[in-house]
């Protein structure tokens, strides 16, 4: 909130203000209406308090912890390999993205580098984990705003590329194959044909999405002008992905602070930005993602080096005393693990940083003043996924 | 008299007394409910819309899945019925009776043929948008009675929804009133028949009064709370509204009543714009007992193509149903307001003047 300018500060007490008074002009009282934790909006278990005065929200509080499951004292009490199979329960729709992050901070540690074939199939795997994430995001716009068809249209493009993870991993939510120092198989035969003509199919769903839901007048209505996040706030409450994007702020950790170990500088692709800073922006960028991130897996297959996927790594892990934090752009938006480590089998202390818990926290600042039916909107717009808000 | 059942030659000799009539009637309307709604909800909700969202639908229960509504009425009537304690117990019942009862006095003057109607009013357009707003009576008991939050908020959005888009429903109907020359719907679907300008005959209205059939279409949609228009329902907002505390038998009569008034407002766009049972270029002569429509056949035939029409035009309504996202109350009222009475008023107005010039 500090980096909020005065005028605005003046406007959020103002408001504050008018809450304890609510309506003078028909002397109404508010009404509180507990959105959650069993809502269908906020598919999970977020809560979400809103006070409202008819439809108008005049604040909205969320309130998550419904789904805590304690993953970074968890993780303590696990050997760096096994912590794998439990981060992949954070972002389960891109399970995938979990684990590099925490791969690539135990790598960054131990100094080993994963050889170059396991870095290209790693940064493979984990834009088709975006794809998988996205596309569904795509199709739950659509149904939180009364247009169920997407929706179905999403689940059905979804298994294409759900189809490719589970044959290289063996899982199609947690394919728990990432190792430290590289992966745990090689890519089986005849993969990448099947994964380019995946790939088309997925552009194929993309334009669908833009015709269906993008390209139509109420969904534009609904959308547009609504839940405006100025740069700047979005930039002091910690937004990240597209959500940030969204704002108009220019700002992609796969192009900016990559870390070793993937290879997104081989490709040529493009980080979107939109000036608009609305529900439509923050949708609009996550369609062209998906665009993007069929883009990064096609080249990436093309130029796949050959070679071992595997550095020559000790058979009982430990990792060296020391800190890390290494962050990924994740499907949510930035995802990282600060890591410490008293040179034990197991980690000293862990801190996950997932990218819906921030992008959760501007619900009061956006919600205010809009009704009832643009709360849906806005956080169908700002993309969470309650395990990665709880972890 | 002109009901069913005086119409028939071999039945007109018995002369049935009133009370017999009326509970035959009555039979007639309270079988023809369920059924229409199972129809549209088998064909429309289960098939088209599973083969629009490129699924399967129901498999299972019977061919193809055909008796799957069957099934699920039979789990509707089987469950609990539960009542929320904080509820108006009396309210809270009665309420889809509400609903079900303006879905039933719709179904009353839908006429099949000349001959097959329930009961052919004079006033028939009237009645049957007096008794179509109605429903918004139970949809406020059943949000207000529930005691719950969403409900209520779905009670009050729906009677702002229903009320206004009243107006434009009614103001749709006004052109083919004025064109028609009549109320009664059997009056309407005559005058459809024999319309010409010129030598050129025109045997629908919908040629004359393409917007305010759109126009209707629309009111209807909204009337009926489907998307785009559902934000009553609104599941992913108010959490079905106000059906959210209902279970049972009482939900199934919600679910009937939906599917029932949508069969019904087809029916009805189909009577006034789309000729109802007349078939084009055939002409049709009330005087005339030989006539084509007078006939024993045309007792079959008239309400299979009036059954025809209805679900073109039910394929419309449910197409926008699949197909659009939801608006938000205040544009809803807004494209009413501003978009819809304002169109019926000019044609209205045009429909008028060519009448008084032709």
């Amino acid at each position: 909130m500090t980096a909020l300018s005065d005028r605005e500060q003046l406007t959020s007490l103002a408001n504050q203000a008018a809450d304890s008074r609510v309506n003078l002009e028909f002397e109404t009282e508010g009404m509180t209406l507990n959105m959650g934790p069993q809502h269908p909006a906020t598919h999970g278990t977020l809560r979400i308090l809103v006070k409202l005065d008819g439809e108008q929200v005049i604040s909205a509080d969320p309130m998550p912890g419904y789904m805590h499951r304690g993953y970074e004292k968890l993780c303590e009490v696990r050997t760096y390999p096994q912590v794998t199979t439990l981060v992949n329960r954070i972002d389960w729709l891109g399970s995938f993205a979990n684990e590099v992050p925490w791969i690539l901070a135990a790598e960054k540690l131990m100094g080993i580098e994963a050889p170059p074939r396991a870095q290209y199939i790693r940064t493979i795997l984990f834009e088709l984990s975006r794809m998988a994430n996205v596309s569904l995001f795509l199709g739950d716009l659509g149904i939180q705003l009364g247009g169920i068809t997407v929706g179905f249209y999403a689940f059905r493009d979804r298994e294409h590329v759900l189809n490719q993870i589970e044959a290289v991993t063996g899982g199609r939510f947690h394919p728990n194959f990432d190792r430290i120092g590289g992966l745990k198989d090689d890519l089986p035969k005849g993969w990448i044909a099947e994964t380019k003509k995946a790939m088309e199919k997925m552009r194929a769903f993309c334009d669908e999405v833009e015709d269906l839901l993008f390209g139509n007048e109420i969904f534009q209505k609904r959308t547009r002008g609504i839940g405006l996040i100025p740069p700047h706030v979005a930039q002091s409450y910690g937004l990240s992905g597209a959500n940030i994007r969204g704002s108009g702020v220019d700002w992609d950790l796969r192009r900016d602070a990559c870390p070793p170990g993937l290879v997104y500088d081989k490709a040529d692709w493009k980080v979107w930005t939109h000036p608009d800073c609305d529900s439509f922006s923050r949708s609009w960028i996550r369609l062209q993602e998906t665009r993007e991130a069929t883009k990064i897996v096609d080249q990436l297959l093309d130029s796949i080096p050959s070679g071992p996927i595997m550095a020559k790594v000790p058979r009982i892990i430990k990792v060296p005393e020391g800190e890390a934090y290494v962050a990924t752009e994740n499907p949510l938006g930035e995802m990282g693990y600060y890591l410490v480590s008293k040179g034990d089998l197991n980690p000293f202390r862990v801190k996950i940083r997932s990218a819906s818990f921030n992008n959760v926290s501007i619900v009061p600042w956006v919600c205010k003043g809009v009704y009832v039916p643009d709360v849906i909107t806005i956080l169908a717009s700002l993309y969470f996924i309650l395990g990665d808000i709880d972890r | 008299m002109t009901g069913l059942l005086a119409a028939a030659p071999v039945l007109a000799g018995l002369d049935p007394p009133y009370w017999v009539e009326t509970l035959i009637k009555v039979g007639v309307v309270a079988l023809l409910i369920p059924t229409t709604a199972l129809i549209l909800g088998i064909v429309f909700l289960f098939k088209v819309m599973s083969w629009m969202q490129s699924r399967l639908g129901p498999q299972e229960a019977g061919p193809k899945g055909l008796l799957q509504l069957l099934a699920d009425g039979v789990k509707f009537i089987q469950k609990q019925d539960i009542v929320p304690d904080a509820a108006d117990r009396f309210v809270f019942k009665v309420a889809p009776m509400v609903v079900l009862i303006s879905t039933f006095l719709l179904y009353v003057i839908i006429p099949g043929s000349p001959n097959v109607v329930v009961e052919s009013l004079d006033t028939g357009v009237f009645f049957a948008l007096a008794m179509s707003s109605l429903s918004v009576i139970g949809i406020l008991m059943a949000g207000w009675a529930s005691a719950n939050k969403y409900a209520l908020m779905s009670g009050i959005r729906a009677a702002g929804q229903l009320i206004a888009y009243e107006l434009p429903m009614v103001l749709a109907v006004v052109g083919v009133v004025i064109q028609a020359g009549t109320l009664n719907l059997n009056g309407i679907i005559a005058a459809q028949a024999d319309f010409k300008i010129g030598p050129v005959p025109f045997p629908f209205f919908i040629l004359t009064q393409a917007p305010m059939f759109l126009v209707f279409l629309a009111a209807a949609q909204a009337e009926l709370t489907q998307p785009p228009f559902d934000m009553p329902v609104a599941e992913s907002e108010l959490v079905g509204g106000y059906q959210v505390e209902y279970s049972g038998f009482r939900f199934l009569f919600f679910f009937m009543g939906e599917f029932a008034t949508a069969f019904a407002f087809a029916a009805i766009a189909s009577v006034l714009f789309l000729g109802g049972w007349s078939i084009p270029f055939v002409t049709y002569d009330a005087a005339d007992p030989n006539n084509f429509y007078h006939s024993w056949v045309f007792w079959l035939i008239g309400p299979a193509v009036l059954f025809t029409k209805i679900m073109l035009v039910s394929f419309l309504i449910f197409w926008f149903r699949f197909t659009y996202p939801r608006l938000r109350e205040d544009q809803l009222q807004k494209i009413c307001w501003k978009y819809l009475i304002p169109i019926c008023l000019v044609w209205v107005s045009v429909t008028a003047i060519a009448k008084v010039v032709m």
